[in-house]
C-alpha cells in the first residue's frame, strides 16, 4: 500500500498543471482516488463534508450486487447443466457460469469507461464513477447469451447519449444501465427475448433434456401458459432461467438490505414501488377479466426483474425524484406502470423497464410539483400572519 | 442614368446570394438550428431514396414558391397573404405530386401523405413570409433553394444511417457483406423506428453546436 501510496506521489507532479503529462491529468486523477480517498480539503469557508465521495458511494453499491451477481453466475451453469442433462457440483456450475459472465462484465466496462475517459480528457474534466455501478449492472440485466459486440454498441450509445449528451454523471436523466437495456431490446429484439436466450447454448441449438424450457416465468405468463410458472420457493431461491442478476429474491434482498442499512438506497422508494405493484395486483385480482389478472401479488413480485429493478434501478439517486414526498409518487407509478405493462401488453412480457425509464423522466416534473405545493403551502401560512 | 443602373444591379452570384444559398445548408439549417420541418424528417428517412426524392420535392416547391410569391408580393393584400401563398404552394406540391406518382410510382406510394403534407411544411411558409414577402424574385428564389438543400442534407444524412445500420442497405443495394451476417453480425432494429431519426437529429444538433459555439442558446 505504501510503495503505491509513494509512487502515486512521486509521478503526480507530471500530471499535475504544467507536467509532462498534463493532458492525461484527469485520467491519473482517475485512478489516484479510485485507489486512495482523495484527501482534499476546503480551505475558505465553513463546509460540511461528508467523509463518504462518490467513488466510495458506489463502492458500497457494488458491494450489494455482489450476491446476486455471484448467484447468477451459478445459476448460469446450473441452468446449462440442467438443460444438457448433465450432473454438475457447485464449484463447476459456478466456474461455467464465471467464464460466460466474465465476458460480459469486461466489455461492458471497457466500452463504457473508452467513452468516460474520452469524454473526460477531451472536456478536461474528472473521469466520473458513475460507470463503476453501470458497468456491473449491464451484465447483470441481459441474457447471457447476448452477443459481446451487441453490449459493447449498447453500452456507448447508453453512454454518449443517456449521459454525455445530458452533461455527464449526475446530469443523466435516465439510467444508463437500463438505457442500454433498452437499447438492445428495441435494436435486437431477437437476441433479447423469447425462449432461447436465457440459458447458454440453447440459442446455438444445443440439444436439450425433454422437457426442459428455456422460458422465463413472465415468457409463459405472456403467452398464457400460467400453470408452467415455477414453483415460489424456486422463483425465490433464484433457478430459473433469466437475465444473469435477477433470478435470486434472496440475493437481491441482502443486496437491499446492505443499500438500507448504509442509508445508499432509499428505503422509501423500494417500499413505494413494492406498494404500488401489489396495490395493482389487489385491483386486477378484484377485476379478474383474464387468466393474468387472477396472478396474486406475491407471484408478481417473484417474477422477472420486479426487485432487481426496485432495489437496485428504482432507486439510483440520480434519475430518482429528489424530494421526500416525490419518491413515494414516482415509485408507487413504478410499480403500478411495470405490472400494467406486464398484464395489459402482451408484446412485453417485463414491464420493470420501461416503467423505470418512463418515470425516470417524469421525475423532475414531480420534485417541481412537490417543491411548488411546498412554497404555496408557506406562502398561505405567512399571508395569514400578515393579514391579522 | 445608365451609369445608376448599373450600380444597382448586382451580380447574379455576388457574395450576397451566395450566402442565401449557402448559409441555409450550416449555420443556418431549417432543421437543426430553426428546427423546422422535423416531422416529415422523422417519417421519410428510413430508407435514402425516399429520403433523396422528399429532399429534391422540397426544393423544387420552396425555390419556386418562393419566386412566385416573390414576384406577386406587391399586388397581395396583407390580409390575404397566408391563403395566396397556400394556394402557390398547394398547386406546386400537386405538380410534384402528379410527376412522382408518374415517374417514380413505388417511391411515391412511400411517401404516402408526406408529399401532400409539403403543404404544410414550416419550412415553406417561413421562408415565403419572412423571405419571399420582403425581397427580389432571384435572391428569393436562391433562398428557396438553399433551405431546400439545407433540409436535404439533413434528410440525406439521417436516411443514410438509418438505411445503412437498420436494414444495411443503401438506396436499395445490399452494402454490408453477407460474410458479416454469417459472423453474428445483426441489423439495428431501433434504426428503423422514429424515435432513432430524432435521436440521429439530435446528435447533428450537438455536433453542430459544438462546432460552431455561436449557435448555442445563451441562457
Amino acid at each position: 500500500m505504501k510503495t503505491l501510496r509513494q509512487f502515486l506521489d512521486k509521478n503526480k507532479p507530471k500530471f499535475e498543471k504544467g507536467g509532462k503529462f498534463e493532458k492525461f491529468g484527469s485520467t491519473f486523477d482517475a485512478f489516484e482516488t479510485f485507489l486512495f480517498v482523495p484527501n482534499k480539503v476546503t480551505f475558505k469557508g465553513s463546509h460540511i463534508r461528508d467523509s463518504i465521495d462518490m467513488k466510495r458511494t458506489m463502492s458500497v453499491v457494488i458491494i450489494a450486487l455482489i450476491p446476486a451477481l455471484l448467484f447468477g453466475m451459478w445459476n448460469v451453469g446450473y441452468q446449462y447443466h440442467m438443460s444438457v442433462g448433465e450432473q454438475s457440483t457447485l464449484f463447476g456450475n459456478f466456474w461455467f457460469g464465471l467464464l460466460k459472465t466474465l465476458p460480459l462484465i469486461v466489455v461492458s466496462y471497457v466500452s463504457g469507461l473508452a467513452v468516460e475517459f474520452i469524454f473526460a480528457q477531451y472536456r478536461g474534466h474528472e473521469v466520473n464513477e458513475g460507470f463503476l455501478v453501470s458497468g456491473i449492472l449491464i451484465p447483470m440485466i441481459v441474457p447471457v447469451t447476448t452477443p459481446l459486440w451487441m453490449v459493447a454498441v449498447a453500452t456507448i450509445f447508453a453512454v454518449v447519449i443517456g449521459k454525455e449528451a445530458f452533461g455527464g454523471t449526475g446530469m443523466n436523466i435516465f439510467n444508463p444501465a437500463l438505457l442500454t437495456r433498452a437499447f438492445l431490446f428495441f435494436a435486437y429484439p431477437a437476441q433479447m427475448s423469447g425462449d432461447k436466450v436465457w440459458v447458454y447454448g440453447l440459442n446455438e441449438g444445443n440439444k436439450v433434456v425433454d422437457g426442459f424450457s428455456g422460458a422465463t416465468p413472465l415468457g409463459n405468463a405472456g403467452i398464457e401458459m400460467f400453470d408452467k410458472i415455477p414453483p415460489m420457493m424456486d422463483m425465490f431461491i433464484g433457478t430459473i432461467p433469466g437475465s444473469i442478476g435477477e433470478t435470486s429474491k434472496i440475493a437481491i434482498l441482502i443486496g437491499a438490505a446492505i443499500l438500507l442499512f448504509t442509508g445508499i438506497g432509499s428505503w422509501r422508494i423500494m417500499l413505494a414501488t413494492v406498494l404500488g405493484a401489489v396495490g395493482i395486483t389487489l385491483l386486477f385480482n378484484a377485476v379478474a377479466a383474464n387468466e393474468y389478472m387472477k396472478i396474486d401479488p406475491l407471484t408478481h413480485l417473484m417474477m422477472g426483474g420486479f426487485l432487481f429493478g426496485a432495489v437496485f434501478m428504482a432507486t439510483d439517486p440520480v434519475t430518482a425524484a429528489q424530494t421526500n414526498r416525490g419518491k413515494w409518487i414516482y415509485g408507487i407509478l413504478i410499480g403500478i406502470m411495470a405490472i400494467l405493462i406486464r398484464v395489459l401488453n402482451p408484446a412485453y412480457p417485463e414491464g420493470m423497464m420501461l416503467a423505470i425509464l418512463l418515470m425516470n423522466t417524469f421525475a423532475p416534473l414531480i420534485d417541481h410539483y412537490v417543491i411548488q405545493a411546498n412554497i404555496s403551502k408557506r406562502l398561505k401560512r405567512t399571508k395569514l400572519v400578515v393579514n391579522k | 442614368m445608365s451609369n445608376n443602373m448599373k450600380k444597382e444591379r448586382e451580380a447574379l452570384f455576388s457574395a450576397k446570394n451566395i450566402k442565401l444559398l449557402k448559409n441555409p445548408v450550416n449555420l443556418d439549417n431549417p432543421i437543426t438550428v430553426q428546427v423546422l420541418g422535423i416531422c416529415s424528417a422523422l417519417a421519410v428517412t428510413v430508407q435514402l431514396k425516399p429520403a433523396i426524392v422528399m429532399a429534391l420535392s422540397v426544393t423544387i416547391v420552396t425555390a419556386f414558391s418562393n419566386l412566385i410569391i416573390s414576384l406577386l408580393r406587391d399586388t397581395i393584400p396583407s390580409r390575404i397573404r397566408i391563403i395566396v401563398q397556400l394556394v402557390v404552394v398547394a398547386t406546386l406540391v400537386i405538380i410534384v405530386d402528379q410527376v412522382l406518382k408518374a415517374y417514380v410510382y413505388d417511391v411515391s406510394k412511400k411517401l404516402s401523405v408526406f408529399v401532400g403534407l409539403i403543404i404544410t411544411n414550416c419550412i415553406l411558409m417561413g421562408r415565403l413570409e419572412a423571405f419571399a414577402m420582403g425581397n427580389k424574385p432571384w435572391p428569393s428564389f436562391l433562398d428557396g433553394i438553399g433551405n431546400g438543400l439545407g433540409y436535404g442534407a439533413i434528410l440525406i444524412a439521417v436516411g443514410f444511417i438509418r438505411e445503412l445500420f437498420g436494414s444495411g442497405k443503401l438506396y436499395g443495394y445490399d452494402v454490408i457483406p453477407k460474410a458479416a451476417f454469417e459472423a453474428g453480425y445483426v441489423n439495428n432494429g431501433m434504426m428503423i423506428l422514429p424515435p432513432m431519426a430524432l435521436i440521429i437529429i439530435g446528435v447533428i444538433i450537438w455536433l453542430q453546436r459544438s462546432k460552431n459555439r455561436e449557435l448555442i442558446d445563451k441562457s
